[in-house]
């Protein structure tokens, strides 16, 4: 599959540190701040770039990144233009891993096999679509390996040790660890609950586990990077990005530049 | 053209859904990952509840005994003569306890999460009658109940919100997105995402993800079972059509789906053609709309060129939704059901007539479909049979109607 992806948890391994994921959806607060943050997110720490695919009904989010996302499609954010995006930041920056999340419908309305090859075309190493349990796997997972991208696939809370092998049958990159029963950006978990939950998934496969949902601060960070690879955090940044205005930016990046800083000092 | 027709069509149109959920390339389970178990738990309770005569009996009980069923089956005589062609019957079901057909969902939907030891009920509402609905259901089973309802609904449909709170709901206003009944459903599964382990979620129309669709038209479908039996002691036959409005589509796959093989019956739906269907402020997903994901299943949905989901509009609250039922979505492209559609003018006027003529006010959304009779009756011949599915009453709309009129109360 993708080998960005592969090869930067090789590299956190050797580095012996879990790595930061960050979120944030394509065009918020505008276009070219987006792509502004986008092009800087690396070198502020960021180790995984998941680029969001804004969605009128984002049914999986809490209340910032639906925000975001309407903030995105008021400035005329499409798939299309998410693509651009992409293909944009891969122009400069050929390592780090660009993952895009978001709901089917917008895909289905563009052709999958045409949205699949565009993405890959545009530099785009992996796909996490809340919309698409195992279930639905010949809808798009199976085409995305086919076509070279990972697919990405969410655990929670509820999925149990019998339904497990199921969803990490045909997931590969990361497996992401959705720490609470609940929408994002809403509450935040409990350290050991999250322990042993990452403890779990090691059970059943050798794939690295990222953990996201309510990780806000350096501290939050620090902590997930004890027990998990990766930690994710998206509402907290999002919620930088709605003043809009030139100082997005920057504020968005220092922000990432302190989750960094508690992830990577954090000893496992 | 016959011969393509004949190869598409299934020998019955009566089993769906398979066991993916799905109605050839409609419905599906399209959640996200933390509410998959709990759509399989429902999925098993239900199929076990479906072959438990105890169920049924339990159902049948509150059926007769607290909703009122079975509702006439009236023959609309005044109606009838003034269109001067087809004999127009009512299926009386805004007779029922709470005024709609939405009652027969929730008495199931309710007995199912008393089975599975769900100690929270919360619902999304439109119009406000499923809220009602599942609020009565809540408070006679003792179980605390959320609605989720847009605010923009909250203020066109104020008797019915109070009704909710009287009933012991809580009514938790949606200020996101378009404010209406698609953004109270991203809402209530919001809720259930963050509850769920106590929670049942009783969706109110034929729609959702697997196994929502097939089980609100199963405990719909008592309309269309009772009107089989009412039209063969009244005529002696089988009816000639069949028209309901269409919104998400519960009330119509209630009356449809028990004539679903019967090939002399012709099927229609109506949709809200809002302000026009050219005006493109209107919530007919079927007529205007292309097939797409949303809410957990795959139907026709209005939506833009970047499959971003446009807002609806419709006088009528409870059509008020950009999506439809996947079952009415597969019945459309295998051509076994037509669908139509009527706008807020002539379900304004049908409204209206059928107050005077029926001493019947209908709720705004069969409005729909009687306006859809007023079209086709008078092109029709005297023994041709129309039963309309009269599925709600109107006193819920006296206030945004008489807003519409210009009438001040």
């Amino acid at each position: 599959m993708s080998s960005r992806i592969a090869a930067c948890f090789a590299a956190l391994r050797k580095e012996g540190r879990a790595g930061l994921i960050t979120f944030l959806t394509a065009g918020d607060p505008d276009r070219a701040t987006s792509l502004a943050i986008l092009q800087g997110l690396a070198r502020a720490g960021a180790d995984v770039i998941e680029l969001g695919m804004p969605f009128t009904d984002p049914m999986a989010d809490g209340p910032a990144i639906q925000a975001g996302n309407l903030r995105a499609l008021a400035g005329g954010m499409t798939l299309k233009g998410v693509l651009d995006l992409a293909r944009a930041f891969r122009a400069g920056d050929d390592a780090t891993p660009l993952v895009l999340m978001g709901y089917y419908n917008p895909i289905y309305s563009y052709g999958n096999a045409r949205f699949l090859a565009d993405a890959r075309a545009a530099g785009v190493d992996g796909l996490i679509i809340v919309d698409l349990p195992p279930e639905e796997d010949d809808e798009l997972c199976l085409p995305a390996h086919a076509a070279g991208l990972d697919f990405i696939r969410l655990a929670t809370p509820t999925t149990d040790d019998r339904r497990l092998p199921k969803v990490l049958t045909n997931t590969s990159g990361f497996i992401y660890y959705v720490s609470i029963t609940g929408i994002t950006g809403t509450r935040t978990p409990r350290a050991q609950a999250v322990t042993q939950a990452v403890a779990r998934l090691k059970r059943h496969t050798t794939l690295p586990v990222a953990v996201g949902f309510g990780i806000r601060t350096p501290a939050d960070a620090a902590e997930t990077a004890r027990a998990a690879d990766a930690a994710v955090v998206g509402s907290a940044l999002v919620e930088r990005c709605a003043p809009g205005g030139p100082g997005v930016v920057k504020d968005v990046l220092g922000a990432v530049a302190a989750l960094a800083e508690g992830v990577r000092g954090a000893r496992r | 053209m016959a011969t393509s027709a004949a190869l598409r069509a299934p020998n019955t149109f009566r089993a769906g859904p398979d066991e993916r959920g799905r109605f050839g390339i409609f419905g599906g389970r399209f959640v996200a990952e933390t509410l998959m178990p709990l759509i399989l738990d429902l999925e098993r309770a239900y199929e076990a509840a479906k072959t438990d005569p105890a169920f049924h009996a339990e159902m049948n009980h509150w059926r007769t005994h607290y909703v009122g069923r079975p509702s006439p089956l009236y023959f609309a005589r005044r109606i009838t003569e003034h269109l001067g062609g087809a004999k127009v019957y009512f299926k009386r079901d805004e007779l029922n306890h709470t005024g709609s057909h939405k009652i027969n969902n929730c008495l199931g939907q309710i007995l199912l999460a008393k089975r599975m030891g769900k100690t929270r009920i919360i619902a999304e509402t439109g119009a406000g009658q499923h809220g009602v609905a599942a609020a009565t259901v809540s408070a006679q089973f003792g179980l605390p109940c959320t609605v989720y309802m847009g605010s923009k609904d909250i203020d066109r449909q104020a008797p019915n919100v109070f009704r909710m709170k009287l009933l012991g709901a809580e009514v938790r206003p949606v200020e996101s997105g378009s404010r209406s009944l698609k953004d109270a459903l991203n809402e209530a599964l919001r809720d259930w995402v963050t509850n769920v382990a106590d929670t049942f979620y009783i969706i109110g129309t034929a729609a959702g993800p697997h196994p929502y669709p097939a089980m609100v038209r199963d405990f719909q479908c008592i309309i269309g079972e009772e009107v089989r039996t009412q039209i063969a002691e009244a005529e002696g036959r089988l009816p000639d059509s069949l028209v309901a409005c269409i919104g998400g589509g519960s009330n119509a796959i209630g009356l449809f789906h028990p004539f679903l093989d019967d090939p002399s019956v012709r099927i229609i739906g109506v949709e809200a053609a809002g302000r026009g269907i050219e005006t493109g402020e209107h919530a007919a997903s079927l007529t205007a709309g292309r097939p797409g994901v949303l809410h957990g299943n795959r139907t026709y949905l209005l939506q833009d060129d970047d499959g971003q989901i446009k807002e609806a509009h419709s006088i009528s609250a409870g059509l008020d939704y950009p999506g439809i039922g996947p079952e009415h979505a597969w019945l459309k492209d295998t051509g076994r059901a037509e669908y139509v559609a009527a706008t807020d003018a002539e379900a304004l006027e049908a409204f209206k007539l059928c107050a005077r003529l029926e001493g019947i006010l209908p709720a705004l959304e069969p409005a729909h479909a009687l306006a859809h009779v007023i079209k086709i009756a008078p092109t029709l011949p005297k023994d041709h049979i129309i039963v309309m599915n009269l599925c709600g009453r109107g006193d819920k709309d006296v206030f945004s109607i008489a807003q519409h009129l210009g009438a001040d109360l």
